[in-house]
C-alpha cells in the first residue's frame, strides 16, 4: 500500500517558483494498479519520482505499507521498488541474465539464485530463457528489452512497482501485446503498480484507479468507470474524450448486466446471438449494431445458459451512478 | 646500406635506449590516467569547472616541449633534479593529461542518461553506478585517450634527450650535432616503429575492453 500525504515539488525559478506538484495526496491499496494520467508537464513524473526519492519532495511525504520512506536510506529504499522507465535503460555491457541480475547482486544474493531467479522472470514474460539469457541488450527487439525492464524491476520481488510510460516507446501492436501480457501477470503477482500514462485508453486497460493531473494538482481520482462516468470537472471530461461512455464500455463486463432489467429465462430468444460473462461491453455492443438484435443470450464457458443481456439492461447500467456498483475487477 | 651496418652493430645500444624510452613513457602515461581519469570523471560534475581544466590542459597542449624543459631545469635543480629523468616524466605527464582527461570527461558525458537514471532507480550507489555501469561504457573511449597520450609521449620523450634523459632521442640528437645521418635514421626509424607498436598494441587492447553488447552489431 502506497500513501500520498500532501505531497509537493516546487522547483525554485527567477519568479519564485511555481509547484510542479502541488498538494497532492491519495492512497493505492496493496495489489492495485494505479494509473497516474494527464498532459505532459502536468507534475505525474514527478509525483512518481518522488515514490522512490530520485527527485525530493519540497514538503509532503510518502508511505509505503505504513513507513514514513523519508527516513528510509534512499539508496536502500530504491532497492525494495522496481523501477521501469520508458527508453528501458537497459545496461549495453551487461547480459540479460545481468541485467535482471543488477538489483539481486546489489542484495548480495548468490549466483546461482540470480540466475534462476532470471530464468523463471523470463519465461514468466514468454521469453525462451535458453535463448534469451546470455544476449545482450542490442540483440534484442523493442518489445523484447520492455519485457528484460519489466523483469529487471521484478527480480528482487519488490512489493511496489513504478513505471513510467513504460510501453510509450513499442509499437502500438506489440503495446497491446504486452499490456495484456502485464495484465496477465499482475493477475498473478499483485503487486501495488503505479504506472504514468498519458494514454487515456492505456489507462482504462490497465488501471483499477486512475489519478488525473493537472498543473501539478491532482483534479480527480477514482476507478476508471467511475472517471469515465462521472467526470469532476470540464478539464476531466474534455480530457477523457467525448467517446467516454465508449471507453467505459471496455471495463463493464456481461455479468455485471445480464438478467438486468428484462429478466428472462433459457427459452426467451432461443436464437439470439450468444456472449460469456467474462466478455466486456464492447462484444455486446457489437453484437448489437452488427445484427441488429435487443436481447442476447449469456453462456458461460461450459455451455449453460446464464441469462440474457438486454438493450435496456445495459442502458441501466451506464445511467447508474458509477462507482455505486463498484468498480469492476481486473 | 651503412646505415643498415650501424643498426646491426648497435642493436644492444637501440634496445637499452629503447627500454629508456618506453620508461619515460609508461611512468609518464601511467601517473597520467591514475590522475587523469578521476579528474575526468569529477569535472563531469560542474560545467564550468569543466571548461576551465579542459582550457588549462589545451594551453599546456601548446608549450613547445623544450621550453617546458627549460622552465623544469630551474624548478627541478631546487631538489637537484634538474636535468635527466625526472623532468622527462614530469613533462611527458603534462602532455599526457589532456587527451585523457578530455576523452575521459566525454565519455562519461556521453552515457546515456536514461542508464544513470536505471542505476539510480534501482538503487545503485555511486561508486557502484561508477564501476558497474558508466566506466565500463565509457571504457573503449577513455584508452583511445591513453592512445593520443601514449603517442603524444613518444615524440615529446625522443625531445628529452637533450636534458640528458636518454631514449631514442639519444641517436636523433647525436645524429644532428655529429652530422651522423646513420644515428639519424636509425633514431628516427625506431621512434616510428615504437609509434606504430604503440598505438596497435592499445588498439588491440582497446577493442578486448570494449563490452561485448557495446561493440556493433557482428552480423
Amino acid at each position: 500500500m502506497i500513501r500520498l500525504e500532501s505531497l509537493t515539488k516546487i522547483y525554485p525559478s527567477a519568479h519564485g517558483g511555481a509547484a510542479s506538484v502541488d498538494r497532492v495526496s491519495f492512497e493505492v491499496g496493496a495489489g492495485e494498479t494505479c494509473v497516474l494520467l494527464g498532459p505532459s508537464g502536468c507534475g505525474k513524473t514527478t509525483t512518481l519520482r518522488m515514490i522512490n526519492r530520485l527527485v525530493a519532495p519540497t514538503s509532503g511525504k510518502v508511505f509505503i505499507e505504513g513507513r514514513d520512506t523519508s527516513a528510509a536510506d534512499p539508496v536502500e529504499l530504491r532497492r525494495t521498488i522496481g523501477y521501469v522507465i520508458q527508453q528501458i535503460g537497459l545496461f549495453p555491457n551487461m547480459t540479460v541474465a545481468e541485467n535482471i541480475g543488477v538489483v539481486p547482486r546489489l542484495l548480495n544474493w548468490d549466483r546461482a539464485r540470480m540466475r534462476r531467479r532470471a530464468e523463471e522472470l523470463l519465461a514468466m514474460l514468454a521469453l525462451d530463457p535458453a535463448e534469451f539469457l546470455d544476449r545482450y541488450p542490442n540483440e534484442l527487439s523493442g518489445g523484447q528489452a520492455q519485457r528484460v525492464g519489466v523483469a529487471r524491476a521484478l527480480a528482487a520481488d519488490p512489493p511496489v512497482l513504478l513505471m513510467d510510460e513504460p510501453f510509450g516507446a513499442v509499437d502500438p501492436v506489440n503495446r497491446e501485446v504486452i499490456q495484456d501480457e502485464f495484465l496477465r501477470m499482475q493477475k498473478a503477482l499483485r503487486k501495488t503498480v503505479l504506472f504514468v500514462s498519458h494514454d487515456i485508453d492505456e489507462a482504462v486497460k490497465m488501471a483499477d484507479r486512475i489519478a488525473i493531473f493537472r498543473a501539478g494538482r491532482l483534479e480527480q481520482y477514482a476507478a476508471p468507470d467511475e472517471l469515465l462516468g462521472r467526470p469532476a470537472n470540464e478539464f476531466v471530461a474534455s480530457f477523457v474524450g467525448s467517446d467516454r461512455t465508449l471507453k467505459r464500455l471496455r471495463r463493464i463486463s456481461v455479468s455485471e448486466v445480464v438478467n438486468g432489467a428484462g429478466g428472462g429465462d433459457h427459452t426467451t430468444a432461443p436464437h439470439a446471438p450468444a456472449v460469456s460473462p467474462t466478455d466486456d461491453l464492447r462484444r455486446v455492443a457489437t453484437l448489437f449494431l452488427e445484427q441488429g438484435v435487443d436481447v442476447l443470450r449469456c453462456v458461460d464457458a461450459d455451455g449453460h445458459f446464464v441469462g440474457i443481456v438486454t438493450r435496456d439492461a445495459v442502458a441501466a447500467r451506464l445511467a447508474a451512478p458509477a462507482g455505486a456498483l463498484g468498480a469492476s475487477p481486473q | 646500406m651503412e646505415t643498415l651496418a650501424f643498426i646491426l652493430h648497435n642493436l644492444p645500444a637501440i634496445g637499452e635506449r629503447t627500454v629508456e624510452h618506453v620508461s619515460i613513457v609508461s611512468v609518464a602515461v601511467g601517473f597520467a590516467i591514475l590522475t587523469g581519469v578521476p579528474l575526468g570523471i569529477a569535472i563531469t560534475q560542474s560545467q564550468r569547472t569543466a571548461d576551465t581544466v579542459l582550457y588549462l590542459g589545451s594551453i599546456v597542449m601548446t608549450i613547445p616541449s623544450i621550453a617546458l624543459f627549460g622552465v623544469l631545469i630551474p624548478l627541478l635543480s631546487k631538489i637537484g633534479q634538474g636535468i635527466g629523468y625526472l623532468p622527462a616524466v614530469i613533462a611527458a605527464m603534462l602532455y599526457a593529461q589532456l587527451p585523457i582527461v578530455r576523452n575521459t570527461y566525454t565519455a562519461i558525458r556521453n552515457v546515456d542518461p536514461a542508464l544513470r537514471s536505471a542505476a539510480i532507480g534501482m538503487g545503485m550507489s555511486t561508486s557502484q553506478r561508477l564501476l558497474r555501469v558508466e566506466i565500463p561504457i565509457a571504457l573503449p573511449v577513455i584508452i583511445a585517450g591513453v592512445r593520443i597520450a601514449v603517442v603524444i609521449n613518444i615524440g615529446v620523450t625522443a625531445i628529452a634527450a637533450y636534458i640528458g634523459a636518454g631514449g631514442l632521442g639519444t641517436f636523433i640528437s647525436r645524429g644532428i650535432s655529429q652530422t651522423d645521418i646513420r644515428q639519424l635514421i636509425t633514431g628516427a626509424l625506431a621512434l616510428a616503429l615504437l609509434a606504430i607498436a604503440a598505438d596497435y598494441g592499445l588498439l588491440w587492447l582497446q577493442r578486448r575492453l570494449t563490452p561485448k553488447g557495446a561493440a556493433e552489431r557482428a552480423g
